[in-house]
């Protein structure tokens, strides 16, 4: 499903991703740890295809397409979803109509029938539930005024109605109590299917105690140093990333 | 005779030919009470003794007004044709039976009006009418209330010098008028070339709560001036929710004045929406009286091409244990050039006031341009006082959110500018005009 290689990118004049090489197959989920800093994050927004990064090597194939090249919207349009780290507040439109936009705006670029705002109803009911978020949140403005909790379920409800064949979670446990923390990683176990892959990016194997990966990576200095399976979360619990850091200057 | 004195000459001989538009408009008034005759003579008088302001006048220093005056607007004539109630009926934000009074070409409109179903405890007329009924309460505070002091108000003191008509409303005691108020001053193609001075006064006495509806529209491309004055009394715990709507046509001007006074425990909330005219100015004045008021300023103005949008607020907090919220949001297009002036000026003794005022514009093309200068000045020593401005195009990060879930660019780019005012269209009690106001922006926003 997506293939990875060589992949480097800077933000600015400063190299972030110094040469990811990752798979990952339909019906894996992969973990991406690594302490601070080392590339996590800017790694799951250059899928997505933030503008603020600059791809400087390396190739990145999404189901046989050039994903380096295709605009964000196509990447959203080819199944790809990115749960923001820090989901961005909307004020003025509502949690619908910007949802119901999305979903057939999708559509549409599938060739699919537009749903009407009633139909679209049944499909948000049905998704909140899953997510254990108020009717009323959709009358909201996007994340506007949400607390951290809101703004990580409004994420999973937005994955939840797009049905992405590609999850991308940065950090979605970030900043979460226990409870939310148990609903948000139910829902992501909820769409889990045989069809769609999930990369989870967190620095704590918390969420990994919900979400079980099939592949841990550990991400240092814009490389993945060390890959294995869900029991390296556990010894990273137990040891933390210095073991795995190569001191600074001795890799370059 | 020196190039000096030559100039000064002719900028005085221009600064009088202008004058002496508006002048020829003006006869020494022989009817009437004998305090609005005097009212009348001594806003003339004031006029004719200070002239229109100039850019040199630090509250027109972004606005220059030699555009209006170049108009050499004539009295207006009346409405060409005969509007009828299907005409006015896209005006009207209700289906309903709301009291409304429909002013033509600054003419009553009886026909157009409906008056029939107010409330008791509500009483709205023409002000014309208001002169016979209710000559106390005109005498007690028709011009009291409106500054009128100095050059920055001549079109203030120039509407108190030549008002005929316009709309008179009155709150009893401890009434809650729940249907709003609608008063719309509509101009026809009659209007060319024409100015009128549309004059409202509202007083709601104590413990009321009444909600306005001010709407200035057209159904016709005339070249016009509009030149109106509001006064507002709020009485001690009244409420006074005043929506102010100016859609002038494109090729005209609009300069309008609001001011209230407000009681003890009372709140003025006041919204302002610009979007047509080719140059308009709004002020919205407000003074926190007595003690533990509100005010809740706000207002969206959309414009592009050519137009100039100016608000001037002020926000006068004279007692202690007041607030102020003010939200002014502007998208502009084109060549267009919005001004924004905020004053809140706290008194010695208004401790403990809170106040809060925002002005927020963003730019949809590199050709508009926006002047904005919140102002705070404050004396007394036990505040909480802050303001802010930005101005600056569609947030990269909420365009960035939007794409990565399959909204395209142009789409994004649509939806975000709706947002952006939408944002303070929400503030908007009123959902008839919410509603109305949020349909207008999605339609000229998004294709």
């Amino acid at each position: 499903m997506l293939k990875i290689k060589d992949l480097t990118a800077t933000v600015g004049d400063k190299e972030i991703l110094r040469g990811i090489t990752l798979t990952v197959n339909a019906g894996e989920v992969h973990a991406i740890m690594g302490p601070n800093g080392s590339g996590k994050s800017t790694l799951a927004q250059v899928l997505a295809g933030h503008p603020g990064y600059a791809v400087t090597g390396g190739t990145v194939e999404y189901e046989g397409k050039d994903l380096l090249d295709m605009e964000p919207e196509e990447r959203a349009h080819a199944g790809l979803f990115l749960a923001f780290q820090y989901p961005v507040e909307i004020p003025g439109v509502s949690n619908a109509y910007f949802l119901r936009t999305a979903y057939n705006e999708i559509r549409k670029a599938r060739g699919a029938e537009e749903v009407d705002p009633m139909d679209f109803l049944d499909i948000m009911t049905e998704k909140l539930k899953m997510v254990e978020m108020d009717e009323s949140m959709l009358q909201r403005s996007v994340n506007a005024g949400f607390s951290g909790g809101e703004k990580k379920r409004n994420e999973i409800l937005q994955m939840a109605v797009l049905e992405p064949r590609l999850a991308i979670l940065d950090e979605t446990d970030s900043g979460l109590d226990i409870d939310a923390l148990r609903v948000v990683a139910d829902g992501v176990n909820k769409l889990r299917r045989e069809d769609n892959a999930t990369i989870v990016v967190t620095h704590y194997q918390r969420l990994l105690n919900y979400i079980v990966p099939d592949f841990v990576h550990v991400l240092a200095g814009g490389r993945i140093v060390k890959s294995g399976g869900k029991e390296l979360a556990h010894e990273l619990e137990a040891k933390g990333y210095d073991w795995l850091v190569e001191p600074a200057g001795v890799s370059a | 005779m020196s190039v000096e004195a030559r100039e000064a000459r002719e900028a005085r001989e221009a600064r009088e030919a202008r004058v002496a538009v508006y002048r020829r408009q003006w006869s020494e008034p022989i009817d009437g009470p004998a305090w609005l005759r005097v009212l009348r003579a001594e806003s003339m008088a004031r006029f004719e003794a200070h002239g229109f302001p100039t850019q040199k006048n630090e509250d027109w220093h972004f606005t220059n007004p030699a555009p209006i005056l170049e108009g050499a607007f004539g009295a207006m004539k009346p409405a060409l044709g005969t509007l009828t109630a299907v005409d006015i009926a896209a005006f009207k934000l209700s289906e309903s039976d709301w009291p409304t009074l429909v002013f033509v070409n600054g003419r009553y409109a009886p026909h157009l009006s409906r008056v029939d179903t107010l409330p008791s405890g509500v009483r709205v007329m023409n002000l014309a009418s208001a002169l016979h009924e209710e000559p106390t309460l005109l005498e007690h505070y028709l011009g009291r209330i409106a500054s009128f002091e100095g050059q920055a108000f001549a079109f203030s003191s120039l509407n108190t010098a030549l008002m005929k008509d316009g709309a008179f409303l009155h709150v009893a005691r401890d009434t809650n008028v729940e249907t709003p108020i609608q008063l719309v001053y509509v101009s026809d193609a009659g209007a060319e070339g024409g100015v009128s001075y549309p004059r409202n006064l509202f007083v709601v006495e104590r413990n009321a709560l009444v909600s306005v509806v001010e709407q200035y529209v057209t159904t016709d491309d005339a070249r016009y001036f509009t030149d109106s004055v509001t006064e507002a009394v709020i009485g001690d715990g009244a409420t006074l929710r005043h929506y102010r709507v100016q859609r002038e046509g494109r090729r005209a001007f609009h300069v309008g004045h609001v001011e209230t006074t407000q009681g003890r425990d009372s709140h003025y909330v006041s919204f302002s929406f610009a979007a047509g005219g080719l140059l308009s100015r709004t002020n919205v004045y407000t003074r926190l009286a007595g003690e533990g008021c509100g005010a809740t300023l706000n207002g969206l103005y959309m414009i592009d091409g050519d137009q100039l949008c100016d608000h001037q607020t002020r926000i006068e907090h004279v007692a202690p244990n007041c607030y102020s919220r003010e939200m002014y949001k502007g998208v502009l297009d084109g060549s267009s050039h919005g001004v924004f002036n905020g004053k809140v000026y706290v008194h010695p003794e208004a401790q403990k006031t809170d106040g809060k005022q925002t002005n927020n514009t963003l730019l949809l093309s590199d050709r508009a341009r926006i002047d904005t200068k919140p102002q705070l000045e404050i004396f007394a020593d036990d505040v909480k006082c802050t303001h802010g401005a930005t101005v600056g195009q569609i947030d990269d990060r909420m365009a960035f959110y939007m794409k990565s879930r399959g909204v395209g660019a142009e789409t994004a780019r649509q939806l975000l500018t709706y947002a952006f005012a939408a944002d303070v269209l929400e503030t908007i009690e009123l959902d008839e005009l919410r509603e109305s106001l949020e349909k207008g922006a999605l339609e000229r926003f998004t294709s």
